[in-house]
C-alpha cells in the first residue's frame, strides 16, 4: 500500500467534481420539498438528464447545448409528476417512485445507440493569474462552468430563499397551503414550477456524470445520487448550506476511497465503494439531532375544496 | 349614517353540489358601521364572506363597492379594493415570524426591517403588543389573532370581516379587542363580525343580519334584541334551555393527585401538577383558552398518555398506568375534541365507528371475532336515540356533517353507560338545537349517576352544566369552585386574565 499516491491537488479537484452532480440534484430537491412537495423521482430525473443531455452533445457537437437539453429533458419528465401529484390529485410517493422506474427504462430506451460513442468535452474556465497560485489555483481554479455555476446555484437558492418575497411565498405554500390559498396563492402553481425547478437541476446533475465525470453512456450511470441526494435534503435540514457540506463530504470520500482502491488498500472493494454512501448518511444523521426543520405540508395532497 | 352604503351585496346565490350556500342574499354595510352575520353552522356565513373576498366567485348577484361594481377574482384583488379578513382557522405559518406571516398577507410588502417598524407602530396604536420577530408556532391564540388583524390594519381596509373572533379569547381579551374595534369604527373602518356568540353582539354590534339555510332571515338592531330572540331567529324554532334537577353527589370517582405528564406534541402544553376529584352525578366544567392542556388532560384520562402511578385513582384504583382498552372497559369514556380522526376514523362507517369505541363495553367481539350485527345495531340505535341525519349506519363518518358527526360521536359513549365520561368540547361547531341536546344528555348521564367532566371554550355552555367549575391555564387547574354565582370577571381571572397584556408597557 501507498499512500503518498494519493495526490492532494488531484484529489482536491476530484472531489469537486464528484460532489457536483449530487450538489444540484439535491438544490432542487430542497426547492421542490420547500413547497411542501416530496418528489422521489430524482434518479430517474437524473438519468433521463444525463442521456438527454449526452446525446445532444454529441449531435450538436456542443456540451453547453447538451446541459441545456438536459434541464429541458429533467423539466419535462418532472411534470409528468407535477401532472401526477398536482392536478390529479395522486399519492406523491407512489407517484416519484413511478418516476424513477419509468426514467431509468427511458433513458436505457433513449441511449441505445449511444453506448461507447465519446462526447464532447467541455473546456475548462481561463482564471488566468489565479489559476497559477500553488495548491490551490490547480485545485480549484481548473474546472468547467458548470460546476461553479452549482456552487452559485446553492448561494443563490439560500439567498433566494432568505431574502424574497418569492422565497417567502415558497415557503409559505410548503408551511401550510391552506393558508397560502386562503390568502390568495396559487398554491398548485407555485409547486409546479418548484417541481420544474428540481426536474432542471436534477437534469443537470445528471448530465454532468454523462458528460464530464465518467465521460461516456451507460444504463443505469447514476447509480443512486439521486436517493443519496433525497436524504441529503433530509438530513440537511431543509438548509442549503448545510447540503453543500454533506455534497462535499459524499464527493470527498467517494474519491478517497478510488484513491485508496487506486494505492492498493487492503480493503475489499465492495467496502470501499459503500463507504460513501454510509459515511454521509451516518455524519448527516448526526448533525440533523437539533431540530427537524420539515416543511409542516410535506407531502401532503392540495385540494383547494371550495 | 351615510346615504351610499360602503357594501351593498343583492341577490347573491352560490350552490354547491346538493346544497344551495347562498340564495339570493342581499346586505348593504355602511361606513363606519359595525355589522353582525349571524346563523348555524352551514348557514352559508362563511361562503358569503368568502365571496366577499374574492375566495369564492357567486353563480348569481351583485356586489358593489362606494356604488360601484365590485367583483374581486381573487383575495388580493379584495384587498386591493379595500376589504381585509381576520380568519377563523388557517391562515397563519406555524414556522414563520409574525414579520414574515404579515408580509405574506399584504400586496406589496416593504422590507422586513421597514415592515417590523410599522408593525410596532400598529401595535401601539391599537394597544395590541406584538413582536415583529417572534416565531407565529410559539404565539398564544389572543396573539395570533392579533397577527392577523395588525396584517388587515396595515392596509387601511375600509372593510374588516372577523370571523368568529372570540372563540378563542378569554373575556379580558375580548374587551380589548371590542375596544379596538370600537376604535376603528370610529375611524370610519365598517367590519363585519361573525360570530354566534349573541351577547357579545349585542354588546358590539349596530345592526345585525340573521342567515338560515342560505337565505336571509331577518334584520334586527342587536342592541335592541334580547339573545333569546336572536337564538330563535338563527334556529326557527323555540330553543329548549337544558334543565336540571338538584341532586347530591356520591362517592368520590376520579381523583388527581399531582398529576403532571409531558405533551405528546412539540407544540402542546404539559400538565402541571393537576389535582382534583369528582363526584358521581356531578359534573365538573373545566374552561380555558385553547391550547393550555385540554388536549393532554383528555389524553391523560382517556390512558392515550400514561402517567406515573398514584397520580389518577378511579373508584379508589390506581390506573395511572394503564391503557385506553381496560379503562374503557373499567367505565372510563371519552370524546375528544377533534372529530374527524381522533374521536371517528373519517373514512370508515359509522358501523366500524361504533365498533372501535364499544367493543369491550357492549360485548361485539367474541374472542377476536367481530360480532357485526350487534355493531350495526349499536350504531343503528345511536343514530336513532341521538338523532343522527344520516342514511345509515353503512355511511362513512367523513360524509356527515360536524354537528351530526358530534352527534354520533358522543352519543356513542353516552350509549355505553360510562362511569366517568370526558368530553372536550362537546358541542363545537354544532348548531343550537343539536348542543341544546348534547347538554341535555349529559345533564341525565350525570342524573342516573355518572361522573362528567365537561372540557369547553364556550363559557355559557360550561355555567350551563357544570356542578364546579376550574380553569386550565398552562396546564395547571384552578381550584374549583361552585359554578352557581360566578361572575364573567372571576371566570377570565381563573382563566388567566388578559394573556400578555404586560408586554404593552415594557
Amino acid at each position: 500500500m501507498d499512500l503518498s499516491a494519493i495526490n492532494p491537488i488531484l484529489f482536491v479537484a476530484g472531489f469537486l467534481v464528484a460532489a457536483t452532480p449530487l450538489i444540484f440534484a439535491a438544490i432542487g430537491e430542497l426547492v421542490v420539498e420547500k413547497s411542501g412537495v416530496l418528489n422521489l423521482g430524482v434518479e430517474g430525473m437524473m438519468i433521463t438528464g444525463a442521456i438527454c443531455g449526452f446525446a445532444v452533445a454529441v449531435e450538436t457537437g456542443s456540451p453547453l447545448l447538451g446541459f441545456a437539453a438536459a434541464a429541458a429533458g429533467g423539466a419535462l419528465l418532472s411534470l409528468l409528476f407535477a401532472f401526477l401529484t398536482q392536478i390529479a390529485l395522486a399519492n406523491q410517493v407512489a407517484s416519484g417512485l413511478a418516476l424513477t422506474l419509468f426514467g431509468l427504462g427511458l433513458s436505457a430506451l433513449l441511449g441505445q445507440s449511444y453506448v461507447g460513442v465519446k462526447p464532447p468535452r467541455l473546456g475548462d474556465i481561463d482564471f488566468g493569474p489565479l489559476a497559477d497560485i500553488p495548491v490551490i489555483g490547480p485545485a480549484v481554479f481548473t474546472h468547467d462552468i458548470i460546476l461553479y455555476l452549482g456552487l452559485a446555484l446553492v448561494a443563490a437558492t439560500w439567498a433566494v430563499l432568505k431574502f424574497t418575497r418569492a422565497g417567502l411565498v415558497l415557503r409559505a405554500v410548503g408551511e401550510s397551503h391552506d393558508a397560502a390559498h386562503a390568502l390568495g396563492y396559487h398554491v398548485k402553481r407555485i409547486r409546479t414550477f418548484a417541481i420544474m425547478f428540481g426536474g432542471a437541476c436534477a437534469g443537470v446533475g445528471g448530465a454532468y456524470i454523462s458528460l464530464i465525470r465518467v465521460p461516456q453512456w451507460t444504463e443505469g450511470m447514476t447509480a443512486g445520487i439521486g436517493w443519496i441526494a433525497l436524504a441529503l435534503v433530509v438530513f440537511a435540514s431543509w438548509k442549503p448550506g448545510r447540503l453543500l457540506l454533506g455534497a462535499y463530504l459524499f464527493g470527498g470520500i467517494t474519491q478517497l476511497q478510488l484513491n485508496l482502491q487506486g494505492a492498493g488498500v487492503a480493503i475489499p472493494v465492495e467496502y470501499l465503494a459503500m463507504s460513501p454512501y454510509l459515511i454521509t448518511i451516518i455524519v448527516l444523521v448526526i448533525l440533523s439531532a437539533d431540530k427537524s426543520a420539515a416543511p409542516a405540508s410535506l407531502g401532503r395532497t392540495f385540494h383547494a375544496s371550495q | 349614517m351615510n346615504d351610499t352604503p360602503l357594501l351593498d351585496l343583492s341577490g347573491l346565490t352560490k350552490a354547491y353540489p346538493g346544497v344551495v350556500a347562498n340564495d339570493g342574499v342581499s346586505l348593504r354595510i355602511a361606513p363606519g358601521e359595525v355589522h353582525a352575520l349571524l346563523g348555524e353552522n352551514g348557514a352559508g356565513k362563511s361562503t358569503l364572506v368568502k365571496m366577499i373576498y374574492g375566495l369564492v366567485k357567486p353563480d348569481a348577484g351583485k356586489m358593489q363597492m362606494h356604488g360601484a361594481g365590485f367583483a374581486p377574482a381573487e383575495p388580493r384583488a379584495a384587498r386591493a379594493a379595500g376589504v381585509g379578513m381576520v380568519f377563523q382557522h388557517f391562515s397563519l405559518f406555524d414556522a414563520l415570524t409574525v414579520a414574515e406571516n404579515i408580509a405574506l398577507g399584504m400586496e406589496d410588502a416593504p422590507k422586513l426591517r421597514a415592515l417590523s417598524q410599522r408593525i410596532r407602530e400598529v401595535s401601539d396604536t391599537y394597544g395590541l403588543p406584538l413582536s415583529p420577530d417572534r416565531v407565529v408556532g410559539d404565539l398564544s391564540a389572543g396573539e395570533r389573532q392579533r397577527v392577523e388583524i395588525i396584517r388587515c390594519l396595515l392596509q387601511d381596509p375600509k372593510l374588516l370581516i372577523m370571523d368568529e373572533p372570540t372563540s378563542v379569547l378569554t373575556p379580558q381579551e375580548v374587551e380589548i379587542l371590542f375596544k379596538t374595534l370600537r376604535k376603528l369604527s370610529a375611524e370610519g373602518t365598517a367590519i363585519l363580525y361573525i360570530s354566534h356568540k349573541l351577547e357579545e353582539i349585542r354588546a358590539l354590534c349596530d345592526s345585525a343580519t340573521i342567515l338560515r339555510l342560505g337565505k336571509v332571515v331577518g334584520h334586527c338592531t342587536p342592541s335592541e334584541t334580547s339573545a333569546r330572540d336572536m337564538a330563535e331567529m338563527m334556529v326557527g324554532t323555540v330553543l329548549k334551555t337544558p334543565t336540571r334537577a338538584g341532586k347530591t353527589p356520591g362517592d368520590v370517582v376520579l381523583a388527581l393527585t399531582g398529576l403532571s405528564a409531558k405533551s405528546p406534541s412539540a407544540f402542546g402544553m404539559p400538565l402541571r401538577d393537576i389535582n382534583v376529584e369528582v363526584r358521581a352525578g356531578e359534573v365538573l366544567g373545566i374552561g380555558g383558552v385553547a391550547g393550555n392542556g385540554q388536549d393532554e388532560l383528555l389524553a391523560a384520562l382517556s390512558g392515550e398518555t400514561l402517567s406515573a402511578p398514584g397520580m389518577i385513582a378511579f373508584q379508589g384504583r390506581d390506573i395511572g398506568v394503564l391503557g385506553p382498552t381496560p379503562r374503557r372497559a373499567m367505565g372510563i369514556l371519552t370524546a375528544p375534541e377533534e372529530r374527524l380522526g381522533h374521536a371517528a376514523a373519517p373514512d370508515m362507517s359509522l358501523t366500524e365507528n361504533a365498533m372501535l369505541t364499544g367493543a369491550a363495553r357492549e360485548n361485539l367481539d367474541r374472542g377476536g371475532m367481530l360480532d357485526w350485527g350487534a355493531a350495526r345495531a349499536f350504531a343503528e340505535r345511536i343514530i336513532s336515540t341521538f338523532d343522527v341525519r344520516t342514511p345509515g349506519p353503512g355511511n362513512a363518518a367523513r360524509s356527515l356533517s360536524g354537528g351530526n358527526l358530534q352527534k354520533f360521536v358522543i352519543g356513542r359513549e353516552v350509549l355505553q353507560r360510562p362511569d366517568l365520561l370526558v368530553v372536550n368540547q362537546p358541542t363545537w361547531g354544532v348548531d343550537a338545537s343539536a348542543a341544546a341536546a348534547i347538554r341535555q344528555a349529559l345533564l341525565d348521564l350525570a342524573e342516573n349517576g355518572a361522573a362528567i367532566i365537561a372540557i369547553s371554550q364556550d363559557l355559557d355552555e360550561l355555567m350551563e352544566i357544570s356542578d364546579r367549575f376550574a380553569a386550565l391555564n398552562e396546564g395547571r387547574l384552578s381550584p374549583t369552585r361552585p359554578a352557581q354565582g360566578l361572575t364573567v370577571d372571576e371566570i377570565g381571572m381563573m382563566m388567566g386574565g388578559a394573556h400578555g397584556m404586560e408586554v404593552a408597557h415594557v
